[in-house]
């Protein structure tokens, strides 16, 4: 009954959409309010059905009814509840049903938040958006329901992919869907500026603030799934340039590249067109992601069922949506061109260096996740592109874009004064040539010019970034202090800074060795000893494991103890490892179990990875720069220029 | 005018790449052993260890080989048709029980059926390393020179037989 019920819920779902989609633009047409009107309504009763399907589906997990197909596949008795409810985005149906929830809570968010926006405009976007829903609620209904009942129904079910139990994986998707989803609302405004005309800086203005939420959420999700990878897949990387992953971050660099040209358009009025064009792209990636992903085009480690029909209906979508977008853009960009100019010295040619740096990495690492099909498709040949490659090229547009940050954010519009640049940052830079210098001399011991540049530029973006915050809180008493916007940006960059330190530390030091052993052995890795003390049997709800208790010494003085575990999963038979981390905050000690050798011998790798939580610092503190800027007083307000 | 049609150009070309790309199966590998001597082995079988089976049981005839283990969920999924191929006398299929355990393979042939002429004991599936197995459950085809003639990943069924298997073992006997 739950699961026929939310099958009904989603086919509403789905007329809602339609009307969402399509009343709207009749609306508009014929001028008539209440038509533009009922668009909004239809997104409130959209989001209640989808709603709906989605708690029914969960139901299902929750009661463990294996009459349903997808649960049967994804779900077991003994899995714990928690996961019960994150296996419903843990494959290909339900991961499409919370897509379309949270496209469904954007266009209620932009429903509710833009009183201040012409309801014409709005009118558009909210059509936009419908449409979309309609797309991925077609694709759902006619290929992937996730309420297809099985008959008869199994005794118990397949278990979700031990890989997916762990916190870190339950709460990952979700952010990066409402990151990728997010987007959708930035392409929505785009269309809506290029079908209704409103091409001034209105629109950007409007724009920005969700554009930059999405990114937040895009940049949450993806660090969280980095650090997934970190500690769950057991081999102590933190990124591996697999296709799935550079589905995800493509859309992040884009989309990184709009929101700074964005600033451009609604400061300055210049970019129009090339800021549409982003807007397009980034969700454009998006949309390529989910193909990537759901299609199998690719063979990645993400790998989920594939399935060639499901694969064309994408294909189409894609197809009609971007291409749709593409020929409006075609049409209109002519008309933008910009009035005003700008001098060489200026926050405008930054921000244009910024794009061109950023844009430049987004086709890189879109060639390099493309390349292997377009090789195939040209001579056959099957080739694969490795992280080596994507790390060169993806450093060529990444360095000079560290370094011109720093000094791009302390620029003006228009025009900079001579002088007053070099003034300004002569402080930071000398502060980044002698710490950058030092720290990898003094705590590791070891030079080179990658990790000399890394460390020069990491701290170069730290201590320019804080240039301004510390400036304000010198101030004198009564002085107007930061705008919220100023705070947000020096914080994301701060961020930057904090992340490519890390970056740089932990490939340039990272020790690493995989030794044999057994109770009673020890293994001495950057000066620390790892004393493993026994080896025992454990029980999980799910799994059975082996677990090592490894006592870890720094000259003789005890500082901690871990337990790296080796799961195997009852219902589906694999090996999982779950390393053992002891984490401070300039280091990660990594202990993970390889094989068993026989005679109680295992296989031990041990890492030492120093500064790596930097990585996802960086990211965190990236995010809350963000989330200043997104909530700066201006977007707050109603209309005023 | 013309200048921004090249955003609509460069996505319809990248539209045919991934049209073209849909038409390949991803599952695909190729295996460097077709047209090649299948990997030399000698394994205890599974039902006595005291025997043994190799690389010569299986010569001068068309045989199949078989991996498989009890915690593989599509050799259960194959396991009935595999016993209706054997049944129909029309190949005789040798397996190879890879890292799995001896007594619970024993409890598996006895109460599933054994459709195998013998298989082999691989606990430490170190010939499937040699025989390139990526998981269970693969099926070789070996002509009667012990040539590998193909390979199929995944569950083994009557219409993969028929489209996959059949014709090579009709083709190479006219030869």
């Amino acid at each position: 009954m739950i699961p026929e019920l939310g099958h009904f819920a989603l086919i509403l779902a789905l007329s809602m959409a339609l009307c969402q989609g399509i009343l709207p633009f009749v609306g508009v047409h014929k001028n008539n309010a209440s038509f533009m009107a009922v668009g909004n309504w239809a997104a409130v009763g959209q989001f209640v059905f989808v709603a709906i399907a989605f708690v029914c589906l969960t139901t299902s997990f929750l009661q463990s009814d294996f009459s349903v197909a997808y649960v049967a596949n994804h779900s077991q008795l003994d899995l714990p509840d928690i996961y019960k409810v994150s296996a419903v985005w843990g494959a290909h149906e339900g991961s499409l049903l919370l897509w379309v929830l949270i496209l469904s809570s954007w266009t209620l968010a932009v429903v509710r938040f833009s009183k201040h926006v012409p309801t014409e405009f709005t009118a558009y976007v909210v059509a936009v958006l419908g449409l979309l829903s309609v797309g991925f609620l077609l694709f759902m209904l006619l290929t992937s329901n996730p309420f297809d009942r099985l008959f008869p129904a199994p005794p118990d079910g397949a278990d979700l992919n031990p890989l997916l139990q762990d916190p870190g994986l339950a709460i990952h998707p979700p952010m990066l869907y409402v990151g990728y989803v997010g987007f959708s609302v930035a392409f929505a405004f785009a269309i809506a500026a290029m079908l209704s005309g409103n091409l001034d800086r209105r629109w950007a203005k409007w724009t920005r603030p969700w554009t930059t939420t999405a990114w937040i959420f895009l940049t949450i999700g993806i660090a969280l799934g980095s650090w997934w990878a970190y500690y769950e897949l057991g081999w102590g990387g933190w990124w591996f340039w697999d296709p799935v992953e550079n589905a995800s971050f493509m859309p992040w660099l884009a989309g990184t590249a709009l929101i700074h040209s964005l600033a451009v358009t609604e400061k300055r009025g210049l970019f129009k067109s090339w800021t549409l064009l982003l807007a397009i792209s980034t969700f454009s990636l998006s949309l390529l992601g989910t193909f990537l992903v759901r299609s199998g085009i690719l063979v990645s480690v993400h790998a989920f069922a594939t399935d060639p029909t499901r694969g064309y209906f994408i294909l189409a979508f894609l197809a009609i949506v971007i291409l749709g977008a593409l020929i409006l853009f075609s049409i209109r960009a002519p008309d933008l061109d910009s009035e005003a100019g700008f001098k060489l010295v200026s926050r405008e040619t930054f921000l244009l260096l910024n794009n061109v740096l950023l844009v430049i990495a987004t086709v890189l690492v879109f060639l390099g996740t493309l390349a292997p099909l377009v090789a195939e498709a040209i001579d056959g040949s099957k080739i694969s592109i490795g992280p080596p490659w994507f790390e060169i090229a993806f450093a060529i547009p990444m360095l000079p874009l560290v370094f011109l940050l720093g000094v791009g954010m302390h620029t003006v519009w228009r025009q900079q004064p001579q002088g007053s640049l070099a003034a300004k940052l002569r402080i930071p830079a000398i502060i980044a040539l002698l710490l950058g210098v030092i720290i990898p001399g003094l705590f590791y011991g070891r030079f080179g010019l990658l990790v000399i540049i890394g460390s020069v530029g990491g701290v170069w973006l730290i201590a320019s970034s804080l240039l301004e915050p510390l400036r304000s809180l010198r101030r004198e008493k009564g002085t107007a202090g930061l705008p919220r916007a100023v705070w947000g940006m020096s914080i994301a960059h701060l961020g930057v800074g904090v992340f490519t330190l890390g970056v740089t530390m932990v490939s340039a030091f990272n020790v690493e060795t995989d030794q044999a052993l057994s109770p009673g052995g020890t293994i001495e890795v950057a000066g620390f000893e790892f004393e493993m003390r026994e080896l025992r049997n454990v029980n999980g709800p799910n799994y059975s494991a082996i677990e090592a208790s490894i006592d870890i010494r720094k000259d003789g003085e005890f500082i901690g103890n871990l337990h790296p575990q080796k799961r195997q999963y009852l219902v589906q038979q694999n090996w999982m490892t779950e390393a053992g981390i002891f984490a401070t905050w300039n280091k990660d000690l990594f202990v993970a179990l390889g094989d068993e050798l026989g005679n109680n011998t295992w296989s031990v790798r041990v890492q030492y990875k120093p500064l790596i939580r930097w990585i996802w610092l960086g990211a965190l503190i990236m995010a809350l720069g963000g989330l200043l800027a997104a909530t700066d007083r201006r977007y707050r307000t109603r209309e005023t220029s | 005018m013309a200048r921004h049609w090249w955003t609509v150009i460069g996505f319809v070309v990248l539209l045919g790449f991934l049209a073209f790309g849909l038409t390949r199966d991803p599952n695909i590998l190729p295996s460097p052993f077709i047209g090649k001597p299948a990997p030399e082995f000698s394994l205890p079988t599974v039902l006595d260890p005291e025997k043994t089976i190799g690389t010569d049981v299986y010569r001068n005839q068309y045989a199949l080989i078989n991996v498989w283990a009890t915690w593989c969920v599509g050799c259960r999924q194959e396991h009935a048709f595999l016993l209706r191929l054997a049944e129909s006398g029309a190949i005789p299929i040798y397996g190879i029980n890879w890292r799995d355990n001896r007594a619970e393979a024993m409890d598996w042939l006895q109460q599933l059926g054994n459709p195998y002429v013998a298989s082999g004991y691989d606990a430490d599936g170190r010939v499937g390393i040699n025989w390139g197995v990526y998981g269970a459950p693969e099926t070789f085809l070996l002509d009667p020179d012990g040539i590998v003639l193909y390979k199929h990943l995944g569950p083994l069924n009557r219409a993969a037989w028929e489209q996959d298997f059949v014709p090579l073992i009709n083709g190479g006997a006219k030869k």
